[in-house]
């Protein structure tokens, strides 16, 4: 398996994680790992895993194919983006695996998956994460 | 609160594409029309601060202005490059250091959507590659996230758009000068939900040039001169929702916009009730939405009954981006700032011609926004 950073993921028993900082002095989060306290300015973050569900803070849907850095597969399909909040902890920015606006919604229960990005020159698979509706409770 | 600053001159290059014509040469053209509105020479100048994104470096322009030994110094500071350099030149001259300055700005980009390097704000290479280092994606999701908070109607960023047109068609500098329909802006290719491409302003080209003096010496330079009461820039706080941004806290807090305004009307003494133009940062028409309220000119989630009224047309009682903004100027980075400020000092002189305020506009405002989450305001008086 080939990821986009693995850096970014760890295992955990239910499944693939996102990995973030946590603040030992003051809780706050962030995402991915960094080495200061964005909030009480200190330097004691340490590795924590984030929780793989949460809810739909914010969404987009991107409409045209980016300039380079971005490394997309040649045919453009347009691709949702959105800020899930993970409860108690940070609100990520990803890709969505839904990308029909009338499909997504502020507050809509969401879930952690590892998707298929690009094909390398290999024609390895590299994945990235994205948030899901999660089923039981999606329309 | 006595004035301290004045600006004496303006220059300004028509904003667009001009094909052919380099980003400094621009910078030329603004910076000898500032100085002879000014009725000066560079060789008078005690300083001078400037930048560009994409055009080169400000200091250079010295080998075609002219070899005078002057201090020169290079701002970048993104978005708020023009706003810095203002910045800086005002502290130059409340400090004393000098008496007399400019301040240019300009740039000349690539077309289409700007690409941005992740490493250049410390993002991994990851974020690029996978399609979220865009700043037109943060505009639609934080225009939709203040949709849903405030309950305002998508409509509302059509009839902005068409404003913005409007008023461009009013002004020979700016680019876009052709009036378009509500249902033409609505039309358009979708580019990031909600927000369609009409909604959006352009990288493009242009320059501006301020010739700054100690406002106890403005009248040497001109019988109108206009007062810079204030200047002022914030960055982000832990809480704020900002462009490139991998996560957001979830404890919420103000924007930089609303920081760096509240701060101006405290340096000038004066309220935003007091405001009689106002130009803000209109990347597409939601921000102009969201900042309309951010930098305390009405309240959340009262714009769309502002504008449904008028008010922040030229002849309304908040006009707002009476040039056409940056939507119908297009954004040449280091430049759009003081783009703002040569439009506010023309009608508060009075010159704004066709897109002028009536009523002899008193107080203009100016406010930019822009990556990795920072905000600049001026308040001009005459
Ligand atoms: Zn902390």
């Amino acid at each position: 398996m080939r990821t986009v950073d693995d850096s970014l993921f760890t295992d955990t028993p239910d499944g693939v994680a996102l990995v973030g900082s946590r603040c030992a002095d003051c809780g706050a989060h962030t995402f991915p790992r960094q080495g200061g306290c964005p909030r009480c300015t200190g330097d004691s973050m340490q590795d924590v895993p984030l929780a793989r569900t949460g809810t739909l803070w914010s969404f987009t849907v991107q409409g045209f194919r980016p300039k380079p850095p971005y490394a997309g597969p040649p045919e453009f399909e347009p691709y949702g983006v959105g800020y899930v909040e993970l409860p108690e902890q940070v609100i990520v920015e990803a890709r969505l695996t839904e990308s029909d606006p009338d499909r997504l919604w502020i507050g809509m229960p969401m879930v952690l998956e590892l998707v298929p990005f690009r094909t390398d020159d290999a024609g390895t698979p590299v994945l990235t994460f994205a948030f899901a509706p999660a089923r039981e409770e999606g329309r | 609160m006595s004035a301290d600053v004045a600006i004496v001159g303006i220059g300004i290059h028509p904003f667009g594409r001009t094909p052919g014509v380099s980003g400094r040469r621009q910078a030329v053209v603004a910076a000898r029309a500032a100085l002879a509105d000014a009725g000066v020479g560079f060789a008078d100048l005690q300083f001078a601060f400037g930048g560009s994104h994409s055009a080169g470096d400000a200091d250079t322009l010295v080998s075609e202005l002219g070899l005078t030994s002057l201090p020169f110094i290079n701002v970048a500071n993104g978005c708020a490059t023009g706003g810095s350099a203002l910045i800086s030149a005002y502290a130059a001259i409340m400090s004393g250091l000098h008496d007399l300055g400019i301040v240019i700005g300009f740039d000349k980009h690539e077309r289409g959507a700007f690409n941005t390097d992740p490493a250049e704000h410390g993002i991994g290479a990851w974020y690029g590659e996978t399609g979220l280092m865009l700043t037109t994606q943060f505009f639609g999701m934080k225009i939709q996230r203040y949709l849903h908070r405030t309950g305002m109607d998508a409509g509302v960023l059509t009839k902005i758009a068409a404003k913005a047109f409007r008023n461009g068609a009013l002004n020979p500098k700016a680019w876009r000068r052709t009036p378009l329909s509500e249902a033409e802006i609505a039309a358009s290719p979708m580019i990031s939900h909600p927000l369609t491409q009409y909604m959006y302003c352009s990288p493009a080209e242009g320059a501006v040039a301020l010739v700054l003096c100690r406002a106890d010496r403005a009248h040497h330079y001109t019988d109108r001169p206009v007062f810079l009461r204030g200047a002022t820039l914030r960055s982000r706080r832990y809480g704020s929702f900002e462009v490139f941004s991998p996560w957001l806290a979830i404890e919420r807090a103000d924007s930089p916009t609303v920081d760096a305004a509240r701060a101006v009307f405290e340096q000038a003494g004066i309220g935003p009730d007091e405001v009689d133009v106002a130009q803000l940062q209109d990347t597409e028409s939601g921000a102009e939405l969201m900042h309309m309220a951010e930098t305390g000119l009405c309240a959340h989630g009262e714009q769309d009954g502002l504008i449904a009224e008028g008010a922040t047309e030229i002849g309304g009682r908040l006009p707002v981006n009476t040039d056409g903004g940056c939507i119908a100027n297009g954004e040449p980075i280091g430049a759009s700032g003081l783009r703002q400020v040569y439009e506010n000092v023309l009608q508060l002189r009075g010159d704004a011609g066709a897109h002028q305020v009536p009523g002899g506009p008193r107080v203009g405002f100016t406010h930019v926004y822009g990556a990795p989450g920072i905000s600049a305001c001026t308040l001009l008086t005459r």
